[in-house]
């Protein structure tokens, strides 16, 4: 009886632990889909695209895109991505009216970091054919992952900005420069479960546009700053929900370490005796032992 | 009651990456250029422009009727000039009608009433002297440190060549002004076509087979718009040496350069410890080349060791193929001057295809603080933790507990 009591005890503080853990995120929890904004707020819908890497033209996740063009076009637009965030770009092409076109086409989607490296896609129609009597050709890109760090030999994906480039890849040479209509929309996903943790990437991966200059000698080395030796708080983790799960694991183990610690006593002496604790003297150090007394207890 | 709630740390890390992203780089660099882009859109006024093959109307009459709208829609600021081709000389005499083109708006603020009037009056009449007429246009922008555009409207191919159109658009690329020709065709004729398109892409620009006059209203508007709001930025003309030894010294920045089949660029970038260097190139296909090419940037140390590479390669339509790479030194290392060698695997389909200019090449080179990697985390997370950690209190109070247990007993049998 006095068991059950206790271990119910335990149990409620455990489940209150566990609570107060689901408050925080688990990480089984942590993937929350933030959909993007829908076209209505306040991400008015952008109709230009560059014509180069250095021209183009910059969209945020939810914004739609609505242009018209020629085929043949090459056109770019770029977008800011962070750790953790999983873009995925859905386009379609209204093609030229099929009387005025020769045969199939293909079109190609090709997304490519910062750097202008080519990322890959997880997912999704890059590089579709649309046949010669087809209205319109839907393309899209789901690529992998940000992540928060990578060694520099990687081509992994990371913070910074993604560049997206549509074009027809073939076509007939007579279908050249018929008006088309291109619709496109990023939309980003999310995650609290950045990899790898604790990484950081000191400059997101974005290169200047400025027109650069040619030195004419290896500039100088700056004098070497001093190293501040002061108390510093750089020892502790980062601020993570690392600490509610170590800390609340803490007070778990405390809870089951005094349950574990209660379990080994005998039922009976959880509670004080009525006719008190103590025993006659010679009881202690007769022939009964502990034992012997908590059986007749 | 169960809430998800996304931590307040996390909210917090991602508004200070917000901070430190910044804006996106169309937007990166604020600073207001120097003059404003310049455009000059050149007009074909050729005896053929009479033709009625535009929704039935003519070709010319067609035209008229989009330049009103393309200049009430014109902002204020643009700096646009208009040249015609073919429109005084109405002589069959080669000679004189191959000379025949005249600036009727000098490129400035543009006086939208009174190049209306000018635009209206225009006759179709003479001869097409497209290679001529870009020369002259390119010569009305001049040079300077933003982008002009060309957009060129016609509706014949060139009747006056030498000098061919493609080649005269090559040739004025190649001279670093920065300039882009857009062409715009009225007819669908298939010479016209592969004329307009080699012009295009010999200079990045696009090619628009004009069919409705709505189209062509949008492409002009379009066009100038690109030009106004895109062409800020023009990268430093560079050149590459064949070695690494007296490569020129980059600092970040974008750079443009030119590049031929098989050939060697190199580039030097000074790398401070701690540094990280970040190079991107891009190679423009300007040309007819073989179906299969490839595109190679190398980060050597001065002493010719390979550092890091980066590459890609592709087969097909396409205008440009790019790579880049990320390099920093190991913990402490000294100061150094790495290496960028670009080289390519371009080839040629015919003798003909003409090999020089190289191909336009536009290389970035950024350095930033490099990032060490991540050290192993401090704290745990998960149900496994918990439950582990739930176990190892378990465990130790029972040790504990028993341990008490027998030292009372221990201390009540003594």
């Amino acid at each position: 009886m006095m068991l059950t009591t206790s271990v119910r005890r335990c149990a409620g503080a455990l489940s209150a632990a566990a609570a107060a853990l689901l408050l925080s995120a688990g990480p089984a929890a942590a993937d929350t889909a933030t959909p993007s904004p829908s076209p209505s707020e306040s991400l008015a819908p952008v109709t230009t695209a560059g014509s180069s890497f250095l021209t183009a033209t910059a969209v945020q996740p939810g914004q739609p895109v609505q242009l018209a063009g020629s085929t043949g076009d090459y056109l770019y637009w770029s977008f800011t991505a962070e750790a953790g965030q999983t873009d995925k770009i859905a386009i379609t092409v209204t093609l030229p009216p099929a009387a005025s076109r020769h045969g199939a086409s293909s079109w190609a989607v090709d997304v490519f970091d910062g750097l202008r490296r080519r990322q890959a896609c997880t997912a999704g129609a890059q590089t579709p054919t649309a046949a010669a009597g087809a209205a319109s050709v839907t393309l899209g890109c789901t690529l992998r992952q940000v992540r928060a760090w990578a060694e520099p030999w990687s081509g992994d994906p990371l913070p910074g900005t993604y560049y997206v480039r549509l074009a027809v890849t073939t076509l007939p040479e007579q279908d050249l420069g018929l008006p088309m209509q291109v619709a496109m929309q990023i939309t980003a996903h999310d995650s609290d479960d950045i990899q790898p943790e604790g990484g950081e990437l000191k400059a997101s991966l974005t290169q200047p546009v400025a027109a650069g200059t040619v030195m004419t000698s290896a500039p100088p080395v700056a004098a070497e700053e001093e190293k501040d030796t002061g108390w510093s708080w750089d020892w502790l983790p980062d601020l993570s929900t690392r600490w509610a799960w170590t800390a609340i694991g803490g007070a778990i183990a405390a809870v089951t370490g005094v349950a574990g610690y209660r379990l080994t006593r005998h039922p009976r002496r959880r509670i004080p005796e009525p006719d008190g604790f103590y025993r006659p003297s010679g009881d202690a150090q007769g022939e009964h032992g502990p034992r012997d007394r908590v059986l007749r207890g | 009651m169960i809430i998800r709630r996304r931590p307040a740390a996390a909210l917090l890390g991602m508004l200070a990456a917000l901070s430190l992203f910044g804006a996106p780089p169309a937007h990166a660099d604020e600073t207001t250029p120097k003059e404003p882009p310049k455009v000059e859109l050149v007009l074909d006024i050729s005896g053929s422009m009479r033709a009625r093959d535009i929704e039935g109307h003519s070709r010319i009459s067609v035209l008229q009727q989009s330049f009103n709208d393309v200049l009430d829609a014109m902002p204020a600021e643009a700096q646009v000039g208009i040249r015609v081709l073919g429109a005084t000389y109405p002589g069959n005499v080669k000679a004189v009608g191959c000379k025949d083109t005249q600036q009727l708006v000098p490129i400035g603020p543009i006086d939208k009433l009174e190049a209306k009037t000018a635009v209206a009056t225009l006759r179709p009449t003479g001869f097409t002297p497209v290679g001529l007429a870009l020369r002259a246009a390119a010569q009305d922008l001049g040079t300077g440190e933003t982008t002009r555009r060309i957009v060129l409207i016609t509706d014949g191919e060139d009747t006056c060549a030498p000098p061919d159109p493609c080649e005269v658009a090559r040739e004025l690329a190649a001279q670093g002004t920065h300039l882009v020709v857009d062409t715009l065709g009225l007819t669908l004729n298939d010479k016209v076509r592969r004329q307009l398109t080699c012009i295009a892409s010999a200079t990045g620009g696009t090619y628009t087979a004009v069919t409705s006059k709505t189209q062509l209203t949008n492409r002009i508007n379009q066009l100038v718009d690109r030009a106004a709001t895109t062409y800020t930025q023009t990268p430093a003309q560079v050149d590459g040496t064949d070695n690494c030894k007296g490569a020129p010294m980059l600092s970040p920045g974008a750079y443009t350069d030119r590049e031929q089949f098989q050939e060697h660029r190199w580039y030097q970038v000074p790398v401070r410890d701690g540094q990280e260097l970040r190079a991107s190139v891009s190679v423009s296909l300007d040309r007819a080349l073989n179906r299969d090419y490839g595109v190679l940037l190398r980060a050597v140390s001065q002493d010719g060791r390979e550092l890091v590479r980066g590459t890609d390669a592709g087969s097909g339509r396409t205008d440009v193929l790019s790579t880049g790479l990320r390099w920093s030194a190991e913990q402490n290392a000294p100061d150094q001057t790495v290496c960028l060698v670009v080289s390519n695997s371009f080839s040629s389909p015919t003798a003909t295809t003409a090999a020089t200019p190289g191909m336009p090449l536009e290389l970035t080179v950024g350095v930033v603080d490099s990032s060490p990697a991540p050290n192993g985390p401090d704290l745990g997370r998960g149900w496994g933790l918990l439950g582990l950690l739930a176990l190892a209190g378990l465990v130790g109070g029972l040790l504990f507990g028993w341990l008490a247990r027998w030292r009372v007993a221990i201390w009540r049998a003594n």
